[in-house]
């Protein structure tokens, strides 16, 4: 009885927060829903007229579309592929005995509390511009022709740009599941004969596979909606080379003025967003389970 | 074969000095206990043979050839720790298996090794599950399984009952002692209890702050300990000691007389009133507060009802007493 009572006034106590968060998430939801199927511009306002499916008709025929989800594949994967191994890496390397080890430890978490803006306007114009930059700079003392990311490689480098801020979340992860390791296995294996690959093989990186889980399905949430860095440096250029979907939302609703066209590449990023969750919880997830 | 030598081999951290210059050899197919009091550099010293700590000085020999700088994975042995150190991740199968994959052998070599080892420790029905689903005793099996499948020169085992309970660690005990009859090989044996050291070994070495304080048989070091320090360490409950007139009496510094070795009768030669009575059914081991020679430990057999507050009368067995000197060494 006891424990009956007072489990409904656990749900009483906790609903004004649970439907406050319901709410937060719904209405938004819900009117970017009913926004998709209207015909909404910003220069025509009051003249919204229900259209059916052809915001989303016209969002998918763009011929920016395609290249824009392939574009935001490429800098999820990409940034996931240089964060997973190199916070590894790094965490390894972390690991090690040496002076000055909580100095450095709190130094490399730094880059994560610099803002994606901030960061995206150092990089773009600190490291990456061809004339004042210090790539260019380095460049020139070898006697090469400097290379101008921006323009002749901005995918990579807005990949290299977003991997840098994300890349302390990792290793502070993994390092943290690093220490966790039990050195009497560790020992364990060397007695057995296991030099370090296999060592880091077969009992290190098992040990991080719930870690590098977690840092995956993460990352890949803020990774899909990444627009700041984009905005600051390349404009989504040149042409539609650097364009993801986020931006792309941006630029037809803002941009073109076309609220309705906007909100339907919104409700289709959301669904994308959930079929790689699906996926991901598919393949991965089962690591998270004890 | 598995023959080890140190010699003169010292370990310290840094500026501490754990292990003073010690000798010692295991011979061939020995059990050997290295028992002592925590902290006293036992594991220190297993650790040291096992390769997974690095000698200050002096050398380390294994079957006539310098092991000191091999690596531990090129030095045959194989260790048994006091947490286990099983892969969690992998199979019963696979954790006994991991040293034969690491060896190179092929699956089917594999397969074999484990099978036989399975069915000798009696994991056979296990080898699919994995070791979080195990219980204590299960786990420690495995553990053994995989130092056994390598067939090593030596197995180090480290305090390896110490996270059983008490049933269990007497079974796995009698286990281990008659893996030691079938195998043959030598091993070594870390504890700080020495109820395992005297029921398992065949030598031990007591050691106290990284000194070895005596090496023998257990009957040896229970009959003829060499220093205070054995003398109170071999044996359960402590041997008694008395100084004071009653030792100046017998000619020496510190008199010791084991509770197994005091014989109440009436018109003894020290008398007391007893303290404390724990019955244990077999026997009753009293605390008497003598006014002689102070508070005794005696042992008396089960069957007699004695309680606080009652009046004995102790004389101690004809040449059961030992007499230590000032330094503490047996005269």
């Amino acid at each position: 009885m006891a424990t009956e009572q007072s489990r409904t006034a656990a749900r009483l106590m906790v609903s004004p927060a649970v439907i406050l968060l319901f709410l937060w998430m719904i209405v938004p939801l819900g009117m970017t829903l009913y926004f998709s199927f209207l015909r909404y511009n910003l220069l025509m306002p009051g003249m919204e007229t229900w259209t059916g499916f052809d915001n989303y008709y016209y969002f998918i025929t763009q011929p920016a579309f395609w290249p824009a989800l392939i574009n935001t594949l490429l800098l999820v994967l990409g940034v996931l592929a240089i964060t997973v191994i190199g916070g590894i890496a790094l965490a390894l390397l972390l690991d090690q005995p040496f002076r000055g080890q909580g100095i450095v430890r709190v130094m490399v978490i730094a880059p994560f509390f610099v803002m994606p803006t901030v960061a995206a306007l150092v990089w773009k114009n600190m490291f990456m511009n061809p004339v004042n930059g210090m790539f260019a700079h380095m460049f020139k003392a070898v006697g090469l022709q400097p290379f101008d990311f921006l323009s002749q490689a901005p995918l990579a480098s807005i990949i290299l740009i977003v991997a840098w801020s994300w890349l302390p979340f990792a290793t502070l992860i993994l390092l943290t599941a690093l220490q966790s390791l039990d050195r009497e296995q560790m020992e364990a294996a060397e007695m057995d004969g296991a030099g370090w690959g296999s060592r880091f093989w077969h009992l290190t990186l098992p040990h991080l596979t719930r870690s590098i889980t977690v840092v995956i399905l993460i990352q890949t949430i803020f990774l899909l909606s990444v627009f700041a860095e984009i905005l600051v440096t390349t404009n989504g250029g040149p042409g539609t080379a650097s364009t993801n979907l986020p931006f792309l939302v941006y630029s037809q609703s803002l941009l073109s003025f076309d609220v309705g066209g906007g909100a339907a590449g919104g409700i289709i990023a959301v669904i994308l967003a959930n079929i790689v969750a699906i996926f991901l919880m598919r393949m991965i997830g089962k690591n998270l389970e004890t | 074969m598995g023959q080890i030598t140190l010699s003169a081999v010292t370990k310290s951290f840094g500026e501490v000095n754990v292990i003073p210059p010690l000798d010692l050899t295991i011979n061939d197919g020995e059990f050997v206990v290295f028992v002592g009091p925590s902290g006293c550099g036992k594991s220190t010293l297993l650790r040291l043979i096992a390769g997974l700590e690095d000698i200050s000085s002096g050398q380390v020999v294994i079957d006539g050839k310098d092991a000191t700088e091999t690596a531990p994975g090129q030095r045959g042995l194989a260790m048994v720790f006091q947490s286990y150190a099983l892969y969690p991740h992998m199979t019963v199968r696979k954790n006994i298996a991991f040293p034969l994959k690491m060896a190179g052998l092929s699956q089917e070599q594999q397969n074999a090794k484990v099978e036989q080892a399975a069915k000798v420790l009696n994991l056979s029905n296990y080898l699919d599950r994995r070791p979080g689903q195990l219980s204590g005793g299960q786990r420690q099996r495995v553990a053994i399984g995989r130092a056994i499948v390598r067939e090593p020169a030596a197995f180090l085992f480290d305090e390896p009952l110490s996270n059983l309970d008490a049933a269990l660690r007497v079974t796995m005990r009698q286990e281990i002692s008659e893996l030691h009859q079938t195998l043959k090989t030598t091993m070594i044996y870390v504890t700080h209890d020495q109820v395992e050291a005297m029921t398992m070994a065949d030598k031990i070495v007591v050691l106290n702050a990284g000194r070895i304080e005596q090496v023998g048989s257990p009957l040896e070091l229970y009959r003829s300990p060499k220093n205070l320090f054995v003398a109170g360490f071999i044996g359960s409950p402590k041997m008694n000691f008395i100084t004071g007139a009653e030792a100046a009496r017998e000619g020496c510094t510190t008199l010791g007389i084991r509770p197994e070795h005091v014989d109440l009768r009436e018109g003894g030669r020290w008398n007391g009133i007893v303290g404390l009575a724990e019955h244990l059914g077999s026997d009753t081991f009293l605390k008497v507060m003598t006014e002689e020679a102070g508070e005794l430990t005696v042992r008396v057999s089960g069957e007699k009802a004695l309680h606080h507050g009652d009046r004995v009368s102790l004389t101690p067995q004809e040449g059961k007493l030992y007499r230590f000197d000032h330094a503490g060494l047996a005269l």
